[in-house]
């Protein structure tokens, strides 16, 4: 059996008096790819979140490849830098330039020279089909550059796991295929990908193993094939009806 | 009262050394004020913002008395108060009393465009692994900078006419010359005519200096 790269044991997190994510176990391999569905508010994005440690769980266990991970002792800095992630909203930095995004961590975090990380982050631009915008800043960007650029940025900082948050969700629906290429050929490449999204051709077409939660909770998880075609359970058969 | 000054071009062209002198020691109030404000507030702004209560309360009391009592009050108690203990020059009393005036509402422009830079910047910085401080420092800080950079220099410009006030105190600049002038003339509307235009040429000066700094970081647009 191949390393986990992330394991998740009876995972609580509650916002106030709301209950997000209730008992959950979870675990993904190394270049597995996973994809997460449910419906808005059950707790798919949250559990994402918890995974790098941006929400807090407020019981459970939580290892990376192997650690456990106590958010209170743990440098979370270091565990971040093995966990790349990319927002549904980009969040570039608007201020620096689409290189400037690239190499900011490799060279304020990891101490990599400047002209290293300029060599190693066109590379990166390059793979993402945006060696030719290294200079522009991201407001002259479409929202699918950006996104490529998102990633890109992510993987400067070589992690060995990437979560992606409704990646596609903010785009123009001409500019979601240039992102979802992009992230087949990082799962073709055999990066660990846990990812949320609402693209059911992705998930059918580059997904390991879907996920399925709801309220909360993961109802039912299968290869995509069982899951898409012949879902067990009954909440997993009204959800993909609804939206199929 | 009139509002005519016969005197007005003779006496502005005449006194140009006398006034150009007072207008360099306006600008060295101001510009000293300023930068001790700027690290003022900013240091304010942090307490505000933080999230150990104390310091949180510290600020709001600075920025409540700062608002709540005038700024001719304060210099008066920099001046007495200070120079009781500390031999400090007429300037300097000024120069801190202006420091600490302009501190607390620098204090809340940068705190309002600190907190106008979305969370997701600050979660984007952090997942790629950067510290809080690193975030604040590389991410965060340079964005609020230019956000708060209209309202700055709304409040250089008001540094800079409320440095009249250190005439009370006896400093040469604009204003004083001006008064010491109409003082011995006889004639106080053609000499506070002709301070008005050294003023309005400073504060063109300065608005020319923030448009450029704006400018210059509006290329990310």
């Amino acid at each position: 059996m191949s390393e986990q790269m992330i394991q998740v044991n009876k995972l609580n997190k509650s916002f106030g008096d709301l209950h997000v994510l209730k008992d959950i176990d979870f675990h993904v391999e190394e270049s597995e790819v996973v994809v997460l569905i449910g419906a808005s508010g059950s707790g798919k994005s949250t559990m994402l979140r918890c995974l790098n440690f941006l929400e807090m769980k407020n019981s459970g266990e939580l290892f990376i490849k192997g650690e456990q991970i106590d958010p209170k002792k743990d440098n979370l800095n270091k565990v971040r830098q093995q966990v790349g992630m990319v927002f549904q909203h980009f969040n570039l930095f608007p201020h620096m330039t689409v290189l400037g995004n690239v190499i900011e961590a490799p060279t304020q975090v990891k101490g990599i020279s400047k002209s290293q990380a300029k060599k190693e982050g066109q590379e990166l631009l390059e793979k993402v089909g945006l060696g030719d915008k290294a200079n522009d800043y991201p407001s002259r960007l479409s929202g699918g550059q950006k996104q490529r650029v998102a990633i890109a940025r992510a993987l400067a900082m070589k992690p060995e796991i990437m979560l992606f948050d409704e990646p596609t969700s903010a785009l123009d629906p001409e500019l979601v295929g240039e992102v979802l290429a992009t992230m087949k050929d990082l799962a073709k490449e055999g990066m660990t990908m846990v990812v949320v999204t609402h693209e059911m051709g992705f998930a059918r077409e580059v997904a390991d193993r879907v996920v399925y939660m709801h309220d909360g909770k993961i109802v039912e998880s299968g290869a995509p094939k069982d899951l898409f075609e012949n879902p067990q359970e009954e909440r997993t058969q009204a959800f993909l009806s609804s939206i199929l | 009262m009139y509002l005519y000054s016969a005197n007005f071009w003779t006496a502005l062209i005449d006194s140009r050394g006398m006034f150009f002198e007072a207008a360099q020691m306006t600008l060295a109030l101001t510009a000293v004020s300023i930068l001790i404000a700027i690290v003022i507030g900013l240091m304010f702004a942090f307490m505000k913002i933080s999230k150990i209560k104390p310091l949180e309360w510290l600020a709001n009391i600075y920025i409540y008395v700062v608002r709540g009592t005038p700024l001719i009050v304060q210099i008066f108690v920099f001046y007495y108060g200070l120079t009781e203990v500390w031999m400090i020059s007429g300037f300097w009393s000024v120069a801190l009393g202006l420091a600490f005036h302009n501190g607390a509402y620098i204090a809340e422009i940068f705190r309002g465009s600190i907190q106008s830079i979305g969370k997701g910047q600050t979660e984007a910085g952090r997942s790629l692994g950067m510290s809080g401080t690193l975030t604040m420092r590389r991410i965060i800080l340079p964005q609020a900078f230019r956000r708060a950079l209209p309202p700055l220099g709304n409040q250089f410009i008001i540094g800079l006419k409320d440095s009249s006030l250190a005439a009370f105190i006896g400093v040469s600049e604009i204003f004083a010359v001006a008064t010491t002038q109409g003082a011995n003339t006889f004639d106080y509307m053609t000499w506070l005519l002709v301070s008005a235009v050294w003023y309005l040429i400073l504060v063109f000066l300065l608005t020319l200096v923030v448009s450029a700094i704006e400018k210059k970081m509006a290329v990310s647009d």
